[in-house]
């Protein structure tokens, strides 16, 4: 890959960052009207679209009910226009499977469903354009999406793809990097108790760095968690001052 | 479609308000919802629009790619249509619940777009016989409530008007064989002209009376609806009963003569608005989903 370094000699990345800046969010709560809960985020040029349906009876299945708890049903899809190349099927392959579940393992460990036995949770994720670390932003945008329906968590989540490049770790991936062949690990956090609700590698990756990549994770998510907390925060104001006149 | 439960009162109460000329919501009968209409939302693809009627959202994005033509058309391209009805609208969608709505339609988008009246073709044919612009328009549909079938006309129609098309030069190499290759400059590209794009108004009978931009509700209040897509001179290009009643032929005219009326002043606003957008070019700042 003639030219193109994931991490210069002066620190820089491939897109002008340095390696634990992450990218510009941007995100509005309360999008749709129509749905219980929902969000927009942009993580760069990464974006993802959420919605909540719930807490409500259970569809479909009865039998799947659980008598103590909430069901969370999630699901992941890309638009078809999302990545460079169309894509052909928005939902249904593997990935889109296995992200789903991994959304669904996320949430169960945040959501407080003790509070609504017998019903079911929808949480609908997105993905309108994709340039890398989409898991991450479903979380995020998800986590917005489930205040915005006011259903009860026990903290944020938030969610930080990072990568290991010539010993240093880098936060926040594009898809450049992601398909460059760097060690990438998925991190969802629950900042204020600092507890992992997601862990994920699919990479080679000396033991000895793991503490290292997994703290710069955590660093990643918790500047995440600030910034999402400013947008919660802004938009309750925002609501509140509409209903108050 | 979305369904909501309309108790028989409030059947009664909407049908007498149409009788009336006068909607639930104070619309007249041949009256749009609020209209929001946005271009270049999703940036790579090569044309994107988004558009708000009401609480129906819905976005559309068109990829354009080099493929062989049709071997009964040689020298033309032509556009294929993908509608995703997303479990975002509601969550009768999820997983294979919205693929019949789906199908249903990007089949009548197929009868109305994609023939040599609505998009010129030919002009994005690059060589006869083997190679050509196709143009994959994908629907996402957001949120339903009802009207399904103007909204993604009309961002379909807008994120046409957005297409940039790269231009390709055709050069022989030393084999004999024949080599494409876009155009280096990426402000390089061709526009589509989409004069003769024909917009789709639907109207619902209800009662004995027809209703432009039908909610849920009065959707649930109708037996029968008629699709009219209209281009800016007033021609009908493509006409559809959909729904489970009977609608007797002089009603029929009567919504067709309607239809011909509402849709062609569809098309000067939004043309205005699109070409108004376009010569803000890249001062304009991009709301999306963020505004």
């Amino acid at each position: 890959m003639a030219g193109l370094e994931l991490l210069s000699d002066q620190g820089y990345r491939l897109d002008g960052r340095k390696a634990t800046e992450l990218r510009k969010v941007q995100a509005r709560m309360g999008v749709f009207a129509q749905a219980d809960g929902s969000a927009y985020l942009e993580q760069g040029n990464t974006k993802a679209l959420a919605v909540v349906y719930g807490p409500h009876e259970m569809r479909g299945s009865r039998s799947r009910t659980l008598h103590d708890r909430a069901v969370i049903n999630c699901q992941y899809s890309m638009a078809t226009f999302s990545t460079a190349e169309r894509k052909r099927r928005p939902h249904g392959d593997r990935k889109s499977t296995e992200m789903s579940l991994h959304l669904k393992q996320t949430f169960e460990a945040a959501v407080m469903t003790q509070l609504y036995p017998r019903s079911q949770i929808d949480i609908y994720v997105k993905i309108l354009q994709s340039d890398g670390g989409n898991y991450s932003v479903c979380v995020n945008a998800a986590t917005l999406a489930v205040i915005d329906a006011g259903i009860p968590m026990r903290d944020y989540v938030c969610a930080c793809t990072v990568g290991f490049v010539d010993e240093t770790p880098l936060a926040d991936l594009c898809y450049a990097e992601e398909s460059g062949g760097v060690s990438s690990l998925a991190l969802a956090l629950l900042p204020r108790g600092g507890q992992i609700a997601l862990l994920q590698m699919d990479a080679r990756l000396h033991q000895d760095h793991l503490e290292t990549l997994i703290d710069a994770a955590m660093t990643a998510c918790k500047g995440v968690s600030k910034v999402l907390d400013e947008v919660v925060r802004q938009h309750l104001q925002e609501v509140s001052v509409l209903t108050r006149e | 479609m979305a369904t909501v439960q309309v108790s028989e009162a409030e059947k009664v109460y909407i049908l007498h308000g149409i009788r009336d000329d006068l909607r639930v919501d104070g619309r007249g009968c041949e009256d749009y919802r609020h209209m929001e209409t946005e271009t270049d939302v999703v940036s790579n693809t090569d044309g994107s629009a988004k558009v708000t009627l009401g609480h129906t959202a819905v976005l559309v994005g068109i990829k354009a790619e080099i493929r062989k033509p049709r071997p009964m058309l040689p020298d033309e391209g032509y556009l294929e249509f993908f509608v995703d009805c997303s479990a975002n609208a509601t969550p009768e969608f999820e997983g294979r619940g919205g693929e019949e709505l789906g199908t249903e339609l990007s089949n009548t988008l197929y009868k109305v777009f994609n023939n040599k009246h609505s998009v010129d073709l030919k002009s994005l044919c690059i060589s006869a016989g083997e190679h050509c612009w196709v143009l994959y328009v994908d629907v996402l549909l957001l949120q339903c409530d009802g009207n399904l079938y103007d909204a993604i006309s009309i961002a379909i129609k807008a994120a046409l008007f957005n297409t940039k098309i790269p231009r390709v030069h055709i050069s022989t190499d030393d084999e004999g064989g024949k080599e494409i290759e876009l155009s280096d400059d990426p402000f390089d590209c061709m526009r589509l002209n989409v004069e003769n794009v024909p917009c789709i108004v639907t109207l619902c009978k209800v009662g004995h009376r027809h209703v432009v931009d039908a909610t849920l509700q009065e959707k649930a209040c109708s037996v029968a609806s008629l699709i009219i897509s209209v281009t800016h001179k007033g021609t009908v290009t493509c006409l559809r009963k959909v729904g489970g009643g009977s609608l007797d032929p002089e009603s029929i005219f009567e919504m067709t003569e309607a239809g011909k009326r509402v849709g062609k002043a569809l098309h000067t606003p939004l043309m205005n608005l699109l070409k108004q957008e376009e010569s803000l070019g890249k001062t304009r700042q991009k709301v999306g989903f963020l505004g």
